[in-house]
């Protein structure tokens, strides 16, 4: 596999939503080239007739009872917002400027 | 002061005692709140000590007794959770700094079941962060000591809890276990913890970290207390929709047999070739054959069982939990609960997202989103992840074949004894190393428990055997485990922890 260059990193950093200083992201450049050539060797086993196994248990669907049950109160569900106002939490503007 | 003669007692006998009369779950407990006093400042098993709350809790207890209250086995026995579980009336960080002090407002199903039995709960414990790590070094509340030499690494994730239970400061503790984080923590501190199998216990109120791997279980110093406490919080959910709707194995009844001279008369056990050699420490490997030999001489029968793809659960794992993590982890964007950084009015929504979770997560929580995030990202999945979900079915079959042959699999828990704090933090695939031998179970699904099989000669530190059994059959590990807990007690003159070095305390013991 190809060497991750800082600017991937930086892309990708966008791309999860974590604000990296340049430091971490030349420090993540390196150590994730490194664990993501480790872990390659997957691709020398995986041949097209194995299926894929995205899950332990061979479940569909579980579903409940259409029934109410008790859920949180409002100030429950508010209690550990970082803002909250008027019953509900307070949250920065939604859209950028260049929208 | 702490009283040690409480303290060292296995939770079977503090049940005895208190159903008895002898002592009463406020003594009980007011014992094992000064020990935490007094060796907490050495090891840092806790995050939080609910000092008031378990007061309250085993005076209820005592009430309810004196009553004539028929109670479960465990009421009054303290116990100590895992700070990835949501208690009412605790935090609960996960070890993370994002979630500093966030009171959740539910508790998890296995923490409404150990309070409806009437037990204890001491308080949370440390933990690498979100269960990333296999030290507890990445907790973002600093590590936590190992009790037999406290400048080394506990294990993890779940570290707080295996160090409480070697350091006297809880008889039980919850631990949870992604690729190892109950039985690689249980391995290097001499305890005991087993992984149940996928499904068997509820991981709703487990923070979630990699859903189709996490799983809650039990860990304490002896085989039978582990499997009381395994018998407590396992059973269906309707809450926890992957959670499996069958009868609990009877793991009590089977720790009990396994401990009787025939118990495993019969048993037919598998040594997984792939498991040991090269990187493996020689204490190790010496402690793991002796119990091998040990289980021989109680008449189970030994053969050597290859799992040839084993090889690549490592590489499978730190692609698909990553990858699971990356998107579970999106919840934390500092809008609803936990920490907001940068809202000052001007900055977007997506703004003060990113300038929360960069400042709210650890190095390790943002390699592993990072890596994740490029493992699903177009391009690359099929290599990476969907590779790594083949790997997965190959797994599968591994333990399938395996399973036709013999009852159950054992291995090291881990290839070293537990390494000094610091050695490994900046090296992540060092530190991945130490779940080489306990991730294949995870993704497979099936059970797995370490059991402690003695000290390495060459550092005098604890070695864990694992034990692996097919999905539902729990209670085989612990019949293994108590036929070697029996043959091994007498020369150590009680559980492996019977071993530890005085700890360090914080307040004078009288004379």
């Amino acid at each position: 596999m190809t060497a991750i260059t800082p600017d991937e990193v930086a892309h990708l950093a966008r791309l999860a939503r974590l604000d990296l200083a340049d430091d971490e992201l030349a420090h993540l450049a390196g150590q994730l080239d490194v664990i993501l050539t480790a872990v390659a060797d997957v691709s020398q086993v995986a041949t097209a007739d194995v299926p894929p196994t995205s899950h332990p248990l061979p479940l569909t669907n579980v579903t409940r009872p259409d029934v109410v049950t008790p859920s949180l109160t409002p100030d429950e569900a508010l209690a550990a917002a970082p803002t909250a106002e008027d019953g509900r939490f307070r949250v920065p503007r939604i859209l950028d400027e260049e929208v | 002061m702490a009283d040690l003669s409480l303290v060292r007692r296995s939770a079977d006998d503090l049940a005895q005692a208190l159903a008895a009369g002898e002592v009463s779950a406020v003594e009980v407990t007011e014992a094992h709140l000064d020990r935490i006093a007094a060796v907490d400042e050495a090891v840092h098993s806790f995050l939080h000590v609910d000092g008031e709350g378990a007061r309250a809790a085993a005076a209820a207890v005592d009430d309810r007794r004196a009553a004539g209250e028929a109670l479960g086995p465990l009421a009054g026995v303290p116990i100590a959770v895992k700070d990835v579980m949501t208690t009412v009336g605790m935090p609960t960080t996960c070890g993370s700094r994002i979630l500093e002090g966030w009171r959740p407002p539910y508790d998890a199903t296995l923490v409404t079941r150990l309070r409806q039995a009437g037990m204890v709960l001491l308080g949370k414990t440390n933990m690498d962060e979100f269960a990333m790590g296999s030290s507890t070094e990445n907790s973002a509340y600093g590590p936590t000591g190992n009790p037999w030499d406290t400048s080394r690494i506990p294990g993890g994730s779940g570290g707080g809890s295996a160090a409480a239970l070697a350091a006297f400061e809880a008889p039980l503790a919850i631990g949870t276990d992604t690729g190892g984080s109950i039985r690689q923590p249980a391995a290097v501190t001499g305890t005991v913890g087993v992984k149940p199998t996928y499904g068997g216990v509820s991981r709703y109120g487990l923070v979630a970290f990699s859903s189709s791997l996490d799983q809650a279980g039990p860990a304490a110093r002896t085989v039978l207390d582990t499997a009381l406490l395994h018998a407590v919080i396992a059973g269906h959910d309707p809450r926890d929709s992957t959670s499996i709707d069958t009868a609990v194995p009877d793991v009590v009844t089977a720790a009990r047999a396994g401990a009787l001279p025939d118990g495993i008369r019969g048993l037919r056990i598998g040594v997984v070739r792939e498991l040991g050699g090269e990187g493996y420490q020689p204490g190790v490997e010496a402690r793991f054959r002796e119990a091998v030999d040990l289980l021989a001489a109680r008449g189970a029968e030994v053969v050597e069982v290859s799992c040839p793809s084993f090889a690549y659960a490592l590489s499978a794992y730190y692609l698909i939990a990553p990858s699971e993590c990356s998107s579970n982890l999106a919840r934390f964007d500092g809008m609803r609960y936990g920490l907001r950084v940068g809202d000052d009015g001007t900055r977007s929504a997506e703004e003060v997202m990113s300038l929360t979770r960069g400042a709210g997560f650890g190095a390790e929580v943002k390699r592993r989103i990072m890596i994740g995030t490029y493992a699903l990202s177009s391009g690359y999945y099929d290599a990476y992840y969907g590779s790594a979900q083949k790997v997965r079915t190959l797994i599968s079959r591994d333990y399938a074949a395996a399973f036709e042959q013999v009852d159950v699999l054992v291995s090291p828990t881990t290839p070293t004894t537990a390494f000094q704090i610091g050695e490994r933090v900046d090296d992540p695939l060092a530190m991945y190393k130490a779940d080489l031998c306990t991730i294949p179970a995870n993704l497979a699904g099936i059970c797995a428990g370490s059991f402690p099989c003695g000290l390495a000669d060459e550092d005098g530190l604890p070695v864990g055997l694992h034990v692996m059994a097919p999905a539902m059959a729990d209670d085989r590990l612990y019949r293994v485990g108590a036929a070697l807990e029996a043959a091994l007690a007498a020369s150590w003159g009680g559980p492996l922890t019977t071993l530890v070095p005085d700890l360090p305390t914080t307040t004078e013991v009288p004379a």
